[in-house]
């Protein structure tokens, strides 16, 4: 972990900054949430009959843990081509939100569009919980080549353990699965409460926390969309109100 | 599923039912964030949206769980993700001692409930 204090630091080169970010990727508790994870689905990808390099390119071109476990499971248990579609595109949501708050932080004038694209991409729950907690003691300059660093650092550990769960798969006992299945949860759980400082965002998490399983409970469509305008909307709302009060 | 899988091919259908359906958000993403700043209200927002949004899916993950998590009984679940934040909160906000405790709280709850 590095020391978190003092001004953001300015790296000898885009590839110094970049490497920075691949070392911070590795020393992360997400190396370890994405292992568990990837080989839960490689294994996963084994026992419906997908070939390994499927796996690999799925990690690579979709980079979305539940994206790829509802195409991976839907291979099993059946349900249409525009089932999955809409089943990916609806858990993708997410990401329209993330990306917007994130772009901006790592944008300086003159940043091309093309620039952006690879970090476009690379956006993923794990990923954006770390920028936005790391990218401020990054220089501006540096911010994008330090997030592709960090990012390919985490795809990179996921494709080879998607890769080694595939092979694991056979061996893999039930409760030895669902331990690897209660990783991603809890680290976005407790990385989530970490990461919420300001108040706003701390009314966000716990409106969060409770409307997402309410509106699935009332099997409200869009439970999630809701969820995220709903909950963040509160916050928001409460933000500018404290705001203009003081 | 399966059958289009073997009729399109595996990597059409993955870029059909995986890649466009999902990269689509990112991209709405990258067109919305175009002259924002990290001062601007839709951003401020958007951050907002995002946590509450996340928050909402690792809830569900862990109220309704799917796969093998799903064999394991919702209070342990749910005591083991307290477990957790407690952990998180006695350790001075070690997210890495917070998942270690959740992991075995789950472990030990499910293994108690299988005997």
């Amino acid at each position: 972990m590095q020391a978190l204090s003092g001004d953001p630091k300015i790296y000898a080169s885009s590839a110094a900054a970049f490497f920075a970010g691949a070392r911070s990727a590795m020393t992360s508790v997400y190396v370890v949430v994405l292992i568990g994870t990837y080989i839960g689905l490689g294994a996963l990808a084994h026992d419906v009959g997908l070939s390994s390099v499927w796996m690999m390119a799925s990690t690579i071109i979709v980079w979305a843990g539940p994206a790829q476990l509802i195409i991976i499971s839907a291979v099993g248990t059946g349900g249409s081509l525009i089932e999955v579609a809409i089943a990916v595109t609806l858990s993708a949501m997410r990401l329209f939100p993330m990306v917007v708050a994130l772009l901006p932080m790592m944008r300086k004038p003159g940043t091309r569009l093309p620039e952006m694209l690879l970090p476009t991409h690379f956006t993923s729950i794990s990923m954006w919980i770390e920028s936005l907690r790391l990218l401020p003691y990054v220089a501006r300059e540096h911010r994008i080549a330090y997030c592709n660093g960090l990012s390919s650092g985490y795809m990179g550990t996921a494709v080879v353990a998607g890769y080694v769960g595939y092979f694991l798969a056979a061996g893999l006992p039930p409760l030895l699965a669902s331990i690897l299945l209660f990783l991603t949860p809890l680290s976005f759980f407790l990385s989530t409460v970490n990461n919420a400082r300001q108040v706003i965002e701390k009314i966000a998490l716990v409106l969060g926390l409770i409307l997402g399983p309410l509106l699935a409970y009332w099997q409200v469509g869009l439970d999630l969309l809701w969820t995220g305008v709903i909950g963040g909307s509160i916050a928001y709302a409460y933000g500018r109100y404290r705001r203009s009060a003081s | 599923m399966k059958e289009a899988m073997v009729s399109l091919g595996p990597y059409f259908v993955l870029i059909l039912v995986g890649f466009l359906p999902n990269e689509v958000w990112r991209l709405v993403g990258l067109v919305m964030a175009r002259g924002l700043n990290e001062e601007s209200e839709l951003v401020v927002w958007s951050r907002v949206v995002a946590i509450a949004l996340l928050a909402g899916v690792i809830a569900k993950l862990i109220l309704f769980s799917s796969g093998e998590l799903a064999g394991v009984p919702t209070p342990v679940r749910i005591g083991a993700a307290v477990i957790a934040f407690a952990a998180f909160m006695a350790a001075k906000r070690s997210v890495f001692v917070g998942v270690l405790a959740g992991e075995v709280a789950l472990f030990a709850g499910a293994a108690w409930y299988a005997a």
